[in-house]
């Protein structure tokens, strides 16, 4: 083939990744804004609960480890995509995706669970802020798993192909970000919220 | 039979419609607008042609001249808002009544900054960012075209959004950056600010988007040659602008999230109740707000970086200061937020910092300025329009800024805050910065694009109107600003001896109008003698590589891809007598997609839906958002080939007599 494409100078991975990182960056900046709105309203509990009053710890260790476990897996699925070992990227996937979803289902219910007793999002600007933060954050999770379900799928269906190799690359990059967010989340909603 | 529409419209009745005068005006000239174009473009049988040739196209070319038609109608807008404001001071303002209420004023003055910042100036800044990045670094398109093309749409459904509000409901009477707690439920209980929010988050959403390609494309796409310190001013504006633009939006979306959030499901980020701050929201929506006002100012600067070296005839003087000075006020821009707010108590020390580094962000500024003025001097210069509007903004830009610096000293700033001295001040920022850029770009490379000059007497006629008109609707603002008068003033006292000023501001207004008159009226001409205005591929004798494409540009802008030396690539290809290569080989280009116009449409609806409470619609819209964006994750054959033949025919045809 001696195409020239519009876009020779770089490839097409490059091009992707730089603007993946570029999103990434952006995203990093919206969680940023929502982590300085934490910080101003965190005491602002209008005589209604404070963090220390509601937070579940154990629950939220347990979500940490999960998420970071679901880190690993992708990981895992990841290399299989280096050697085109379809079953490897598939299950690890699988377990990827398992695990996020058990990491949304602890953190819904424990949404749940705070609105039935009277400390939803409108009790007071403190739990306006904290819903907001956990919130985007659990958000992004929910479409991490909307986006990984189509991969898998078109992966199982079609093998892996170029294109699939270069979305399911993103896919990680994706992952490990909201990992990387949910350590922030964990220290300075949680553990932060305790101490004190 | 009594059926309860509110399950299916939501907020929505016959109490949308408006009932002032004034509003059916409006809306009646809108809807009547609307459907003019739709009648005429069935009468003419253009809409598959319209579709095909404009409304999926992804050549960045294209799309930037649909921003730049989109801003152009807007700004039209933007001034009818101000012929009624402005009316309104002149005329009724010291009677107990006018045509416009205290509400109408209040929306009216809203409309015309959201309009005027985000429809007009945001829409010229892209549009031309869309024409003459690509073309000045060399590349035959932009990172990712579909994007771009969704970005546009994203804004043009923003747009439509704010116009829906003339027909259907009000717009927002809070302000252009609607403060909390006059935004809150509370005290706008109607649909205007959520018209405002939602139109601002989706083209908002747009903007965002379209950073992140020109970022990419300004790292990945450049010719072969062209390091960083060889791009040109332009491209370096942009860069500064679209760094900004990824860093500065998402806080907007996140702000304006939080404000829906206080709006529809009653959580208390910015109320004044149970433990809400709506000074936060001031400071997050200047946090982003100050970056926007360089985010349209530096690709401005870009534009005359360009223009005054060509019409000087000499090598832009202090390359390397310019590129520090433009990634200086890249940076400073994130620090001087606060000045917008002085008066809000942070304390002394704080004010004095944000003061001071409000006063250092004018230096790289007067950086600029001196590197364009010595770059003039000794040069041989020829007064052409594009240089007309560069002298007209030097002088207002620079008034401008002097005042700017006064308004930074905070105990200046306690004295003339909300006051038409700052409305002055950030005109002669907006108006002879972003404004008289953009019209100066239109009348410099609009031949490249055309292959014919826009008439030269009329573009004379427009800038004199616009700097007489602007002049003398701005200077009086100054004195009624140290007089007291306040901004978004309906009603003031005849006893105040205002009125005098006020007129002449409103004589300045129709200046401004007979010169935006000559303008339509040399865009029309212009086309008319077209033949007798025709000009080469390289009119003014360029510098940079976009005058190197043959005119008009074949939609793969470059056949070949020679490699760059230096600055002044043309130029230098020029001075070498180099000769035009023809060793073509295949070409890719993306195939039209009609995703862009396609989102535009749903995330309209689904907006819309948000707004007036219809859930269901919402509903839908969401989940329709989710399956396009699966969708357009699993495009395949995105790309068609032109074949080398193809090139050379092209290419012969359009090269011409030029060959």
């Amino acid at each position: 083939m001696n195409n020239e494409s519009v876009t020779e100078n770089k490839s097409l991975l490059s091009r992707t990744s730089v603007g993946f990182w570029l999103y990434l960056m952006t995203d990093c900046l919206l969680f940023a804004t929502l982590f300085a709105t934490f910080a101003v309203l965190r005491d602002a509990t209008a005589g209604g609960p404070a963090g220390r009053d509601i937070y579940e710890m154990p629950l939220v260790l347990a979500e940490t480890l999960i998420l970071l476990t679901s880190s690993f897996t992708c990981g895992l699925a990841l290399i299989g995509l280096a050697t085109k070992n379809k079953r490897q990227v598939l299950y690890g996937l699988l377990a990827t995706f398992v695990l996020g979803a058990a990491f949304l289902f602890i953190e819904v219910s424990e949404f749940v669970k705070l609105i039935g007793e009277g400390h939803g999002p409108q009790a007071s600007a403190f739990l306006s802020a904290f819903f907001a933060l956990v919130g985007m954050h659990g958000l992004h999770v929910f479409v991490g798993l909307l986006w990984l379900s189509v991969l898998a799928l078109t992966i199982w269906r079609r093998g892996i192909t170029d294109k699939l190799t270069r979305q399911l690359t993103l896919f990680g990059l994706f992952w490990h970000f909201l990992d990387l967010i949910w350590i922030f989340v964990f220290t300075v909603v949680y553990l932060m919220g305790i101490v004190k | 039979m009594n059926i309860d529409w509110s399950m299916l419209l939501g907020r929505l009745s016959l109490d949308a419609l408006p009932d002032n005068i004034v509003t059916i005006g409006g809306a009646v000239g809108g809807v009547l607008g609307v459907l003019f174009i739709i009648g005429l473009l069935t009468y003419t049988r253009r809409w598959k042609w319209l579709w095909r040739t404009w409304m999926t196209s992804l050549d960045p070319k294209k799309i930037g001249v649909m921003y730049i038609a989109v801003s152009g109608i807007m700004l039209v807008r933007g001034l009818a808002d101000v012929i009624m404001m402005r009316a309104q001071q002149a005329l009724f303002a010291t009677t107990a009544d006018g045509p416009i209420t205290a509400d109408l004023f209040q929306q009216v003055f809203s409309a015309h900054g959201t309009i005027m910042i985000f429809f007009v100036a945001m829409g010229v800044i892209f549009g031309l960012i869309n024409l003459i990045l690509p073309l000045q670094i060399g590349a035959r398109d932009v990172a990712f075209p579909l994007l771009n093309s969704i970005s546009f749409w994203l804004f043009f459904a923003g747009m439509a959004l704010m116009n829906v509000s003339l027909a259907l409901g009000e717009f927002s009477a809070a302000g252009w950056l609607a403060y909390p707690p006059l935004s809150t439920l509370e005290y706008s209980p109607g649909t205007g600010v959520d018209y405002w929010i939602w139109s601002l988050q989706v083209a908002g959403i747009g903007s965002l988007l379209s950073g992140v390609n020109f970022l990419v494309t300004i790292f990945t796409m450049r010719r072969k040659g062209m390091t960083m310190m060889k791009m040109p001013i332009f491209v370096w504006t942009v860069l500064g602008s679209m760094l900004l633009v990824v860093f500065a939006f998402p806080i907007l979306t996140a702000t304006l999230g939080m404000l829906t959030l206080d709006r529809t499901i009653g959580t208390h980020f910015f109320t004044s109740d149970l433990g809400g701050n709506p000074m936060m929201y001031v400071n997050l929506i200047w946090a982003w707000g100050h970056p926007e006002v360089y985010i349209l100012v530096l690709p401005a600067f870009g534009v005359f970086s360009e223009i005054v070296p060509v019409f000087s005839r000499k090598r832009l003087f202090g390359y390397t200061s310019m590129v520090w000075a433009i990634m200086a006020i890249t940076v400073l821009s994130f620090t001087v937020w606060l000045h917008h707010f002085f008066t809000m108590g942070a304390g002394a020390n704080v004010n004095a910092f944000f003061g001071i580094m409000t006063m250092v962000i004018a230096i790289p500024t007067g950086v600029k300025v001196f590197n364009w003025l010595f770059t003039m001097f000794r040069g041989r210069i020829s007064f052409k329009t594009p240089m007309l509007w560069f002298m007209g903004f030097i002088t207002t830009f620079t008034i401008g800024g002097v005042t700017g610096v006064l308004l930074a000293v905070p105990g200046i700033d306690f004295q003339v805050h909300n006051s038409l001295f700052l409305v002055a001040h950030f005109h002669n920022m907006i108006i002879g910065g972003v404004l008289f850029g953009a019209f100066a770009a239109l009348a410099y490379w609009w031949p490249k694009f055309t292959g014919f000059h826009l008439h030269e007497g009329l573009g004379i006629a427009a800038f004199w109107s616009w700097l007489v008109g602007f002049v003398l609707a701005f200077a009086p603002l100054y004195i009624l600003g140290l007089m007291g008068a306040v901004r978004r003033l309906d009603h003031y006292d005849a006893s105040l001896g205002w009125q005098g000023l006020f007129i002449v501001a409103g004589v300045g207004v129709m200046f401004i109008l007979l010169g935006v008159f000559f303008q339509i009226l040399q865009l029309a001409y212009s086309v008319w003698k077209r033949k007798e205005l025709a000009c080469d591929s390289d009119p003014w004798d360029g510098r940079t590589l976009e005058w190197s494409t043959s005119t008009p540009i074949a939609e793969y802008n470059y056949a070949t891809l020679d490699v760059v030396h230096g600055r002044d690539a043309f130029w230098s290809f020029k001075q070498s007598g180099r000769k035009r290569l023809s060793n073509y080989t295949d070409i890719l280009v993306p195939k039209n997609s009609g995703f862009g116009p396609i989102i535009a449409i749903v995330v309209f609806v689904g907006s819309f839906a948000v707004i007036w409470h219809m859930w269901w619609l919402a509903a839908i819209g969401l989940i329709a958002t989710i399956l396009l964006a699966i969708l357009v994750g699993m495009r395949e054959n995105v790309e068609r080939t032109i074949t080398e033949k193809q090139i050379a025919v092209t290419e012969k045809k359009l090269w011409g007599s030029e060959a």
